[in-house]
């Protein structure tokens, strides 16, 4: 034992100062140690500091966190709380995700079917929904049920004269009907009077107009 | 870091686990209010920019919330989570990582210098820098610059084994090294920081401190 004592050098020791410090070292190892630093200052300055700088930093006051952390630390976990909370939260959870997408898939195509049926038996969006050109926006006009045309008061195809409305051209055009190809033909474009009189009563006519769309649509 | 009540602590904290593992979740940050400082600290020894560091810290906590149901009793708490905040700390520094940072590490450490050892400096009579003085910030402060300049394997080592005082085994697992590196590097951060404690002493960081000799306040 004496012997391995006066082995050890100054290398060494700094080689297993850091072991020795935790304990880490055989009972052997740390007399031969201990026998070292009792004679050797050097060894001894570099035991202190090394105990010093880990006594220093192992102290809870160097953990030292931004200011605000612990509040926005916080906030984040209620946060996602909430968020599960609202989403989920129960046994079935997992296993109901996919629904979501499936239902929202099912909702739009749904839509999507829906408005196809509206468009083709109301086509306002037709050739002949087109706006007028210098109509005069105190001109009193006549709205109905069941058709987005004005008309001239008295024209014959105003579409259910029991619910017909009387306002302005004005007004009329700012709540997005369009004028009559017929009793208002010369307020509409030139390119209209292409068309013949069949076509447009037929346009007018918007229950009973379209039949082959009527019947793609509802093939389904 | 000495608990108050070992004992009474580590009972509220398994109620409180088993609590929030049984979905009691808004409990989970009275669980880890304790560890939110030490969480933050490992992120930032592997992060070294405190922006990023409390992100990470943040991302854990969550990550440790989700997967509450794993955790084990046998283990620590604590241990647990600086587990997880060195995990998802390595993984943002392999993401982000850019070749500047890169080459600042490499410059300052050069390969093959874990395997060359290191020879303490400073033999002066050794200048005992007392706990006292970490009510002080720019102590603190100063320690906190001596150690971010250790190139990181040295820093996360002595980071995560003596101030999260994790074992040496639990280092080793948490960086994913062996425990003959941990013992090698650890060895080394703690010599340089001696160094760099002494080397303040010359520049002054700690002299005018009234726990300098003769005139100490205790």
């Amino acid at each position: 034992m004496v012997a391995n004592q006066k082995m050890l050098n100054c290398e060494q020791v700094w080689r297993e100062i850091s072991n020795y410090i935790d304990s880490d070292v055989d009972t052997a190892l740390r007399s031969s140690m201990d026998e070292h630093f009792r004679t050797c200052k050097r060894c001894a300055s570099v035991l202190a500091g090394t105990r010093n700088v880990v006594q220093l930093y192992g102290d809870e006051r160097m953990l030292e966190v931004p200011a605000g952390f612990s509040q926005r630390l916080e906030n984040r976990l209620v946060n996602r709380l909430v968020v599960n909370t609202a989403s989920s939260g129960s046994r079935w959870s997992s296993w109901a995700a996919w629904l979501v997408p499936v239902a929202a898939l099912a909702l739009i195509a749904g839509g999507l079917k829906l408005a196809n049926t509206l468009t083709f038996k109301h086509p306002v969006k037709s050739i002949l929904a087109a706006p007028g050109h210098d109509i005069p926006p105190d001109m009193v006009v006549v709205v109905s049920a069941g058709s987005k045309l004005f008309h001239v008061p008295g024209c014959s195809f105003i579409r259910d004269k029991a619910t017909e409305r009387t306002l302005t051209a004005k007004e009329a055009i700012q709540d997005g009907y369009v004028p009559c190809s017929r009793c208002l033909r010369q307020y509409l474009k030139t390119g209209l009077s292409e068309h013949s009189g069949a076509e447009l009563d037929a346009a007018d006519d918007d229950a009973g107009g379209r039949p082959e769309e009527v019947v793609s649509v509802t093939g389904h | 870091m000495v608990l108050k009540n070992p004992e009474q602590t580590g009972a509220r904290e398994r109620e409180l686990i088993s609590d929030v593992q049984r979905g009691q979740h808004e409990l989970f940050y009275e669980l880890v209010r304790p560890y939110e400082r030490r969480v933050f600290a490992a992120a930032l020894a592997i992060l070294r920019n405190e922006q990023d560091a409390e992100d990470v810290a943040q991302e854990a906590m969550l990550k440790a919330l989700a997967n509450i149901r794993q955790f084990r009793a046998e283990a620590r708490f604590s241990t647990w989570l600086i587990q997880i905040t060195v995990n998802e700390a390595l993984m943002r520094r392999r993401r982000e990582r850019t070749v500047a940072m890169e080459g600042l590490d490499g410059h300052r450490s050069g390969r093959g210098d874990e395997e060359q050892e290191y020879a303490p400096r400073d033999f002066a009579d050794w200048r005992e820098i007392p706990s006292e003085a970490l009510e002080r910030k720019e102590v603190r402060l100063k320690l906190a610059e001596a150690l971010g300049t250790l190139d990181r394997k040295y820093r996360e080592v002595f980071v995560l084994r003596d101030m999260e005082h994790l074992n040496i085994q639990e280092t080793a697992e948490a960086l994913g090294i062996t425990v003959a590196s941990v013992k090698t590097r650890l060895l080394r951060a703690r010599l340089m920081l001696r160094d760099l404690l002494a080397a303040g002493w010359e520049q002054g960081w700690f002299s005018r401190l009234p726990f300098e000799k003769g005139n100490k306040p205790w």
